[in-house]
């Protein structure tokens, strides 16, 4: 029988099988951060339970750590429950063990989505599992990787196994080449755009095609970390020769002769040529221009050139009146050019962008230029320690903070806004980010999402911009 | 977990497509370390009419009279009736812990966030999916008649009118309603074949040992 990708995966992983076909999956990576994980530990030590296997888990404090006054230490966290999170994930680490721990202030602290790939810590082939949904980023690396609740954290905590039914599998074929200016995540835009935020639900979704190949590892798990803005739990990407040169060399990553094993192993983890698919999906990568988000939800999404919809021509009811209600909690009118949105801040961060190719493609838009004056804060929060000091080794800072953008120290941030870095009611911002929800970004803030180029060329200009124009 | 069997139960109506589980409970509220006390701020930026912080006393806050779970038509109400992929978004359990401390123990939608999804089973919050025209005709029921209530009844896989005049079945995962009829602690269930984990793990660790240690 031909397999796709996620078939071998599955299968591999498959402990025991109930006769409904829910079967009991084994993990082989556990990422554990601050906010879903307290109640897991919690209920362990209720039941006198134990971790099963304690080198399975990295962890590190992302969602809720302060992006400034690092020098104020764990009292820099002014939030006393936010505290009481940062230093019960440490307590439950301590008693507990793991493989690696990057806990707040560490020098390889940092998004918990950007420290496993970088650290060698997501290999192919691995089951990857974390109580948070964007974990379908490490299926770039031929990853089953799925997000979970805290009850499942709890239940790989003690058994190293989940419970799952198989999803159904859908091929996401993006040929041709991607025009200057258009990125990774104007691919994974472009597709929510087309099949929806519930389109891939029920399915584990591999990306493939000319376009995918061509992208970087960072290109990867964008658009593998926009999956689940898609509807499906789990995007993948077939190892190739990017995949093991990325690896090569990480501080998790096997060395000497198991390298040469793992490679051996890794090289068959690709869709067998005539596997069978349920749903198949092509974008012409050369149609696929800068998007830009203008609602509420992933979905609600144009091309730069394009305008603000009126939900006076959708014919569907239901979806009239969600467009309407968007409209109206974003503060836009339709049939505005996009292009004349204007912005108050801009956020460059997030799993979804943070890493340093994405740092790299914002500092050559703004290289030399200075962010508009009316941009009340532009701000730019690398994934993790070892993406910071690669920038700045790279000089990259130097580019930001001259051109008017805060240098920030990593984490989430305003992705979701749970430490100090939010929006005010009102506000509206250019982000990398990839939800764009109600209050999302703070109570009654509007999010447009964007590329890194897109929202670096959006503070120079004070709106947004056609960066494939703009030079 | 508590169990799920039979459930009879005043439905509130929340018309809206893509409810996001920030939308649900949002984030100001996930810095708890317990899972209860959500249900005050379960929907929180559309209940009231200020912004919530964790520790004020909601009691005290400017409720949103438009808002549907405000109305007194919904007072008590068990059962939420819900449109399209309902908990998309975030994998935050705190979802379906804030619908149960509100009182909620079932939503019926059309379909759902995946995760969500899960995560509700888990807590023995009862997530139903019937078909769009039937969630259709409910919000109608429920528009037309005060009071409205459904019996829900998990053995049977039924959903019905009090009065039995119409009943809707819905499909679950035959070991999902296991768990739920009885309560089940599924760690405890996994744990008993530990034996079989055991076993697949020394095989993985001979056959890949760089995935441990
Ligand atoms: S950056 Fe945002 S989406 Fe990613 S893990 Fe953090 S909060 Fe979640």
């Amino acid at each position: 029988m031909q397999q796709t990708l996620y078939d071998k995966l599955w299968e591999g992983h498959v402990v025991r099988r109930e006769e409904d076909g829910t079967a009991l999956l084994y993990i082989d990576r556990h990422l554990v951060h601050e906010v879903t994980s307290p109640q897991a530990f919690e209920g362990l030590k209720l039941a006198g339970r134990g971790v099963w296997r304690t080198d399975s888990i990295v962890a590190t404090a992302d969602h809720n750590t302060p992006t400034t006054g690092w020098e104020r230490g764990v009292d820099g966290i002014d939030d006393a429950t936010s505290k009481l999170q940062v230093t019960t994930l440490d307590d439950n680490i301590r008693s507990h063990g793991a493989k690696a721990y990057f806990p707040f202030l560490d020098a390889r602290q940092g998004i918990v989505h950007v420290i496993g790939p970088e650290n060698g810590a997501t290999l192919p082939g691995m089951t990857v599992v974390c109580g948070d949904s964007h974990t379908s980023t490490h299926g770039a690396f031929a990853c089953l990787a799925f997000g979970i609740g805290t009850s499942e954290v709890e239940h790989v905590l003690a058994t190293q196994c989940l419970l799952s039914k198989k999803s159904r599998n859908m091929l996401v074929q993006v040929d041709g080449a991607l025009g200057r200016g258009v990125s990774a995540k104007d691919v994974a835009l472009a597709l929510i755009g087309r099949i929806g935020t519930a389109g891939g639900t029920g399915y584990a979704i591999e990306y493939a095609g000319s376009a995918i190949r061509a992208l970087s590892m960072e290109g990867r798990m964008t658009i593998c970390n926009m999956t689940i803005e898609a509807g499906a739990r789990c995007g993948m990407v077939a190892v190739d020769d990017t995949t093991i040169e990325y690896l090569r060399g990480r501080p998790f990553a096997p060395k000497g002769e198991q390298w040469e094993r793992a490679v051996a192993l890794w090289r068959t983890l690709a869709s067998d040529p005539d596997a069978k698919f349920d749903r198949v999906v092509r974008l012409d990568a050369r149609e696929i221009k800068p998007q830009v988000t203008w609602g509420t939800s992933p979905e609600m999404v144009v091309a730069i050139d394009e305008r603000v919809p009126d939900p006076e021509r959708e014919k569907d009811a239901a979806r009239r009146e969600g467009m309407a209600r968007a409209l109206e909690y974003m503060g836009l009118a339709p049939n505005t050019p996009m292009r004349d949105i204007r912005i108050d801040k801009v956020f460059i961060g997030s799993c979804t962008n943070s890493r340093i190719e994405d740092l790299r493609a914002a500092a050559a838009i703004v290289k030399g230029r200075r962010v508009a004056q009316s941009v009340r804060l532009a701000m730019v929060v690398p994934g993790s320690g070892q993406v910071k000091r690669q920038a700045e080794r790279e000089g990259l800072d130097r580019v930001f903070r001259d051109a008017g953008f805060q240098w920030r120290e990593p984490g989430c941030s305003m992705c979701l806004a749970m430490n100090a870095d939010r929006l005010e009611p009102g506000e509206r911002c250019a982000s990398t980010s990839n939800r764009n929800f109600e209050g999302r970004q703070g109570a009654g803030g509007r999010t447009h999402l964007a590329s890194p180029e897109m929202a670096a060329a959006a503070a120079i200009e004070g709106h947004f911009v056609d960066v494939r124009e703009w030079r | 977990m508590e169990k799920f069997t039979v459930h009879i139960g005043l439905v509130a109506p929340l018309d809206r497509a893509n409810v996001d589980t920030d939308a649900i409970i949002p984030k100001q509220f996930l810095k708890s370390i317990k899972r209860s006390g959500f249900g005050p701020n379960l929907f929180d930026a559309w209940r009231y009419r200020d912004i919530g912080e964790p520790g004020r006393d909601n009691a005290a806050r400017p409720l949103n009279p438009d808002f549907v779970l405000n109305q007194p038509r919904c007072r008590g109400a068990s059962i939420l009736l819900a449109r399209a992929n309902f908990g998309c978004g975030s994998s935050r359990e705190h979802a379906p812990w804030a619908l149960l401390d509100f009182g909620f123990r079932a939503v019926i939608a059309p379909s759902f966030g995946e995760i969500f999804q899960n995560n509700s089973f888990k807590n023995g919050l009862l997530p139903i999916v019937l078909a769009e025209r039937e969630v259709d005709t409910l919000f109608h029921d429920v528009a037309a008649f005060p009071g409205f209530r459904l019996a829900i009844d998990l053995d049977r896989q039924s959903v019905a009118t009090v009065d039995g005049g119409r009943v809707m079945r819905f499909e679950i995962d035959p070991f999902r309603k296991h768990c739920l009829l009885n309560g089940l602690d599924e760690i405890g269930l996994t744990l008993r074949h530990a034996g079989e984990i055991r076993a697949f793990e020394a095989k993985r660790r001979a056959e890949q040992p760089w995935l441990f240690g």
